[in-house]
């Protein structure tokens, strides 16, 4: 399976590249299986036959969310930068996660650095530190909830 | 399709705006490099999907461009955030700094 996986990966990056010609769908074929072959061993990521509901559940749950907190992490930076005494009351929190997987790891991580005033610094085990524009929570659990809770939720459902 | 196109470039341009605006007034490393990861990101998307209104044949190669970017932004904004706390120019602003309490041994690695 991780044959496959390395060839979807190449071959959707060569067609999207390329265009959705016929002499490039049986060259991306050739190019992204000889490539396969090459670049397999360096490869840690594999797929199974449930791949296709988590890449729909990816697009459609979670990219909407996403793409809203990336919204307001933007109206909000906007904010600060604009507003003549800029409020800050910064720290570095620690919040610990459920998932497992490293890719579900990096989602999460890059989910928080790109919402409102959080800024993922280190990923260590299963804790993240992350800095913060403006600390609320009095303890874990409180800042647990406020940042990571809502992409936590749907993550936990696709990478497990 | 162009008057759209001219929209979202104008709206990116402005995002970029804020985030330069934002890395030169905000006091220390940190909030910098929050400012200018999230407002390039989405100046980036906003631009790209511009090109994309005007030249519509060029939505796939954007699409790939734009998942280049989701990845490796906040990964390279992380780095640069990581690198900044190990070489010790940590902001004297912090109400709290759980990074410092995590042990000694986990820092030689």
């Amino acid at each position: 399976m991780k044959y496959l996986a390395t060839f979807i990966v190449l071959f959707v990056v060569y067609l999207f590249l390329a265009g959705f010609t016929v002499y490039e769908l049986i060259l991306g074929g050739i190019v992204s299986a000889a490539l396969t072959v090459i670049l397999v061993k360096y490869v840690n990521f594999s797929i199974d036959w449930q791949f296709p509901i988590k890449l729909v559940k990816f697009i459609f749950i979670y990219l909407p969310v996403f793409i809203w907190k990336l919204l307001l992490a933007n109206l909000d930076v906007a904010k600060r930068v604009l507003s003549p005494k800029i409020p800050l009351n910064p720290g570095i929190v620690k919040i610990k996660t459920n998932l497992q997987g490293d890719f579900g790891k990096l989602a999460l991580a890059n989910s928080i650095t790109l919402t409102p005033g959080t800024l993922s610094i280190d990923v260590e085990g299963d804790s993240l530190y992350i800095h913060t524009v403006d600390v609320k929570g009095k303890n874990e659990e409180e800042n647990r909830e406020r940042i990571s809770e809502p992409f936590e939720k749907i993550l936990g459902g696709i990478f497990k | 399709m162009l008057i759209a196109s001219y929209v979202f470039l104008v709206i990116g341009g402005l995002f970029f705006l804020l985030g330069g605006l934002g890395i030169l007034r905000m006091p220390d490393t940190f909030n910098r490099i929050q400012a200018g990861t999230k407002a390039t990101t989405l100046g980036s998307f906003s631009i790209l999907i511009g090109v994309a209104f005007a030249n519509p044949s060029w939505i796939f190669k954007i699409i790939i461009i734009i998942v280049f970017i989701v990845i490796s932004n906040p990964i390279g904004s992380s780095a640069i955030a990581k690198a900044t706390y190990r070489s010790n120019h940590i902001p004297t602003n912090l109400v709290q700094d759980d990074l410092a309490k995590r042990g000694e041994e986990h820092d030689t690695n």
